[in-house]
């Protein structure tokens, strides 16, 4: 066999594409301008498959499977939107609204959210599951940025950025099912963390108004993630 | 040790064991360890030393089976079976050896209890000295692995597993022989095999009981597996709440290293393999594959999606072999007697047998060994020796909490795979809860979603959320204050975190919810519509104390 890539032919709905091998369905979606929602998956951090709303159906295969993390195939067939899918999607969303407290109009990050995005994508108009109102507290020890856990979707993504990208490894998770929350080193303050190097990375992947910048009023916050495809783009020139 | 040099180490072992004309088999295994069993050993052998008794020996074996009459005590050669011994009855227990059996505390053992049951995994349980080689050996053991090693190619060996039919004990029964092959057939510079003892269903110790009472055969078992698909080394993971598991599994590691069943050249061949203990913190979903990777690997357990498969990139992203307790002790008999003679039992899908811890409502509970395609009421009504106290039966839960509830009139169905699952329920790892008329199902179901919340891992999000939600719903339910409303968004809720989730647990957590709702929608109903529980269970508040 030559080391030339192989290339892969499949129907993404109802439309013919190719893959590259060990691409993710994903990926392929999206260079063919086919709209998959996601909401942990953000290009050059580690796919983990967490948030389920990238689910796709695939001809033949019995279970949904998240199109972040699953590798095309010669022949697939993919559906990427479908009725049973967005009422599903819907659901995981509302889901989430319901499990903390993301009161919009008052939040730094109104209108530079993604889950708002996805909502408003989604058509999601009201929550059918009761909300849950969580009383969570604010970590603003920090000198610059602050933690606000009830906007905490739990993606993880400050996570992996600051384990893969700044190899600081100060955020991660404790807990378990709906007692996690996300920590800075042995859950102290983040003000007090040793490890954290106050780069802001988490801050900028961070999708909701949890990690953000002190000092911006409601709807003032807004991301910026270019460094991302930037860093990926500059380490895998070197490899 | 070459075969031949274990061959003899067996061979005197049986030799040594028939010097005794009388033998005292006390049980230490942790059901009736529980209830001082080990001081019922202590007693029978201070007695026979006090007395100078030539050719008695008082041996602690593994579980002799009717846990709930514990502590047990056999002898032979009569094979006479004695219940709810005491320290006290030591010296009548010896005396009775020399003149009539002891009637105030003979267990019937022709009882359905045990005539209905089959060992194959449980074959030297109560029987051999868990912590003794020898005694293993001198039952076949390790005949299997010299067999496998000497005599066949690991191909050959897949072929034997193949032909078996078996498929994985823990719980989502994968053919094992397919497993098998697609390991050997994935390429990696490495390979592993583990053991998965982390055995979390509330209720289980299956796993627990075969590693206390016969460790040597999931050595064996891991061993054989190693050659078939060309790994060197083995983990057993097992939970930390199991110390003496984990205490015999380690003296077995240690004295099958010391005759070269373990480490460089077994049994003389060209193969080596080891095996390395690694406890679990009793996370139930660090039983789930990847998330026991993970957790090996010294990461955080929680599972990652698949594909890929751990067969394909497991362990430090190499091909990974994994079973179960169960799946590995079936191994070395049938490496021994062959595929065929193993396919020879059960049904046409489910072959062999299957282990299951009978507890709740039935009189006799304890650990039982039943060929697959018995029916539910064999195993409940002669086994289990039916309902106590009179009452009714009402549902018998298998599978745990990613299980369901089957209503009597399932009850004549065959135990398998496949009819399991067609009645809403699943084999499951072997979980048995037998209820009958004082339970209320929507109860049952709250019960199971109380752990499936507790025990989610919270990565993804309709586990997490959809748990937490769920079991908001059925309290609300058992609490008399839901709506039809409620009911609707509980099985939407239910079809959402079914397929949706990503690992096991949340995959299934909805199917005591779904199963009860199957057949006893009537409860649910009542709770809601007329504010009452039938069974009597649930406090509600009538409605006059409500407006009070
Ligand atoms: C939440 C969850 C918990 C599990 N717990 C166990 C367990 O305690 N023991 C076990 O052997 N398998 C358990 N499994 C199944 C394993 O993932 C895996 O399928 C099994 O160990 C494979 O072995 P087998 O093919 O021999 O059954 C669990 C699965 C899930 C989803
Ligand atoms: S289904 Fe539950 S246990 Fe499994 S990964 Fe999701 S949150 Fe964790
Ligand atoms: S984007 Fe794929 S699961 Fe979250």
């Amino acid at each position: 066999m030559s080391d030339a890539p192989h290339i892969l032919t499949l129907k993404i709905d109802d439309q013919d594409v190719s893959a590259v091998e060990g691409q993710t369905i994903l990926a392929v979606a999206r260079e063919n301008g086919i709209a998959v929602p996601t909401l942990c998956f953000l290009k050059g951090l580690s796919p983990v498959g967490a948030c389920r709303l990238c689910l796709v159906e695939i001809k033949g295969v019995p279970k949904l499977l998240p199109a972040c993390v699953t590798r095309a195939a010669e022949g697939m067939e993919v559906t990427t939107d479908s009725p049973r899918l967005r009422e599903y999607r819907r659901t995981i969303l509302e889901l989430l609204f319901a499990e903390r407290n993301h009161v919009c109009s008052i939040c730094v990050s109104n209108n530079n959210c993604e889950l708002q995005s996805l909502a408003r994508a989604q058509g999601l108009t009201h929550v059918r599951v009761p909300y849950r109102h969580p009383r969570l507290g604010v970590d603003a020890t920090h000198s610059r940025f602050s933690a606000d856990h009830n906007r905490c979707i739990l993606c993880a993504r400050c996570v992996r950025v600051c384990d893969e990208i700044e190899g600081a490894h100060t955020w991660d998770i404790m807990g378990r099912g709906i007692d996690c929350r996300v920590i800075t080193d042995m859950n102290q303050p983040w003000g007090q963390s040793d490890t954290c190097t106050s780069c802001g990375k988490c801050v900028h992947v961070c999708p909701t108004g949890t990690l953000t910048e002190k000092g911006v009023a409601a709807a003032e916050m807004k991301k910026r993630q270019q460094f991302l495809p930037y860093l990926t783009a500059m380490r895998e020139e070197r490899e | 040790m070459t075969p031949e040099e274990l061959r003899e180490l067996a061979a005197r072992r049986r030799e040594e064991l028939q010097e005794f004309k009388y033998r005292l088999n006390v049980c230490l295994a942790a059901g009736c360890q529980s209830c001082h069993g080990d001081s019922v050993y202590k007693a029978l052998k201070a007695e026979v030393e006090s007395r100078k008794l030539e050719g008695v020996q008082v041996r602690g074996v593994g579980c002799l089976s009717l846990c709930a009459e514990g502590p047990l005590v056999q002898v032979e050669p009569d094979n006479l079976l004695y219940q709810r011994v005491r320290a006290e009855d030591a010296p009548e227990l010896i005396e009775s050896m020399y003149g009539k059996p002891l009637k105030r505390l003979a267990c019937p053992t022709d009882a359905p209890f045990f005539a209905a049951q089959k060992q194959i995994v449980l074959e030297n349980s109560g029987r051999i000295d868990p912590e003794s080689l020898e005694d293993y050996l001198a039952a076949d053991g390790y005949e299997g692995l010299m067999r496998a090693l000497t005599e066949m190619t690991p191909a050959e060996v897949i072929a034997e597993m193949t032909t078996s039919g078996l498929r994985g004990r823990g719980g989502g029964g994968f053919p094992t022989g397919l497993k098998w092959s697609t390991v050997a057939k994935s390429k990696g510079a490495k390979k592993f095999v583990i053991c998965n003892g982390d055995e979390g269903d509330p209720g289980a110790f299956m796993d627990r009981s075969v590693l206390e009472s016969d460790p040597h055969r999931v050595i064996e078992g891991m061993i054989i597996a190693g050659y078939a698909v060309g790994a060197s080394h083995g983990y057993a993971y097992i939970r930390a709440e199991y110390p003496l598991a984990v205490k015999r599994i380690q003296n077995a590691i240690k004295q099958a290293t010391k005759v070269g069943l373990l480490g460089e050249g077994i049994c003389g061949t060209g193969f080596g393999f080891t095996i390395e203990v690694r406890l679990g913190a009793g996370a139930f979903v660090c039983g789930e594959e990847t998330a026991l990777i993970a957790s090996i690997e010294g990461k955080r357990g929680q599972p990652r999606p698949r594909p890929p498969f751990p067969a394909e990139s497991g362990l430090w992203g190499y091909p990974t072999l994994i079973n179960n307790v169960e799946t590995f002790a079936n191994v070395p008999p049938i490496l021994r007697n062959g595929g065929a003679w193993f396919a020879g039992m059960g049904t046409e899908k489910s072959k062999g047998t299957k282990v299951f811890a009978l507890a709740g409502r039935v009189k006799n509970t304890g650990l039982i060994e039943v060929p697959m395609g018995i029916t539910l009421r064999k195993i409940i009504f002669d086994i289990g020796g039916g309902i106590p106290d009179g009452k009714k039966f009402k549902a018998v839960q298998t599978g745990g909490p990613s299980g369901g509830c089957i209503p009597e009139e399932h009850l004549d169905m065959p135990v398998d795979y496949d009819s399991l699952a067609k009645v809403g329920s699943i084999m499951g790892s072997g979980g048995m809860i037998v209820m009958d008329e004082t339970s209320c199902m929507v109860d049952v179901a709250k019960y199971f979603m109380e752990f499936c919340k507790s025990e989610s891992c919270g990565k993804c999000v309709p586990c997490r959320a959809g748990t937490d939600q769920m079991h908001g719903l059925l309290s609300k339910i058992c609490a008399g204050e839901a709506t039809m409303d409620d009911l609707a968004l509980l099985e939407h809720l239910c079809e959402v975190v079914k397929n949706t989730s990503l690992c096991g647990l949340g995959q299934t957590a909805p199917n005591p919810v779904l199963s009860t709702l199957r057949y006893f929608r009537h409860e649910y109903l009542a709770h809601i519509q007329e504010k009452r529980c039938p069974a009597g269970v649930c406090k509600i508040k009538a409605a006059a104390e409500v407006h009070a």
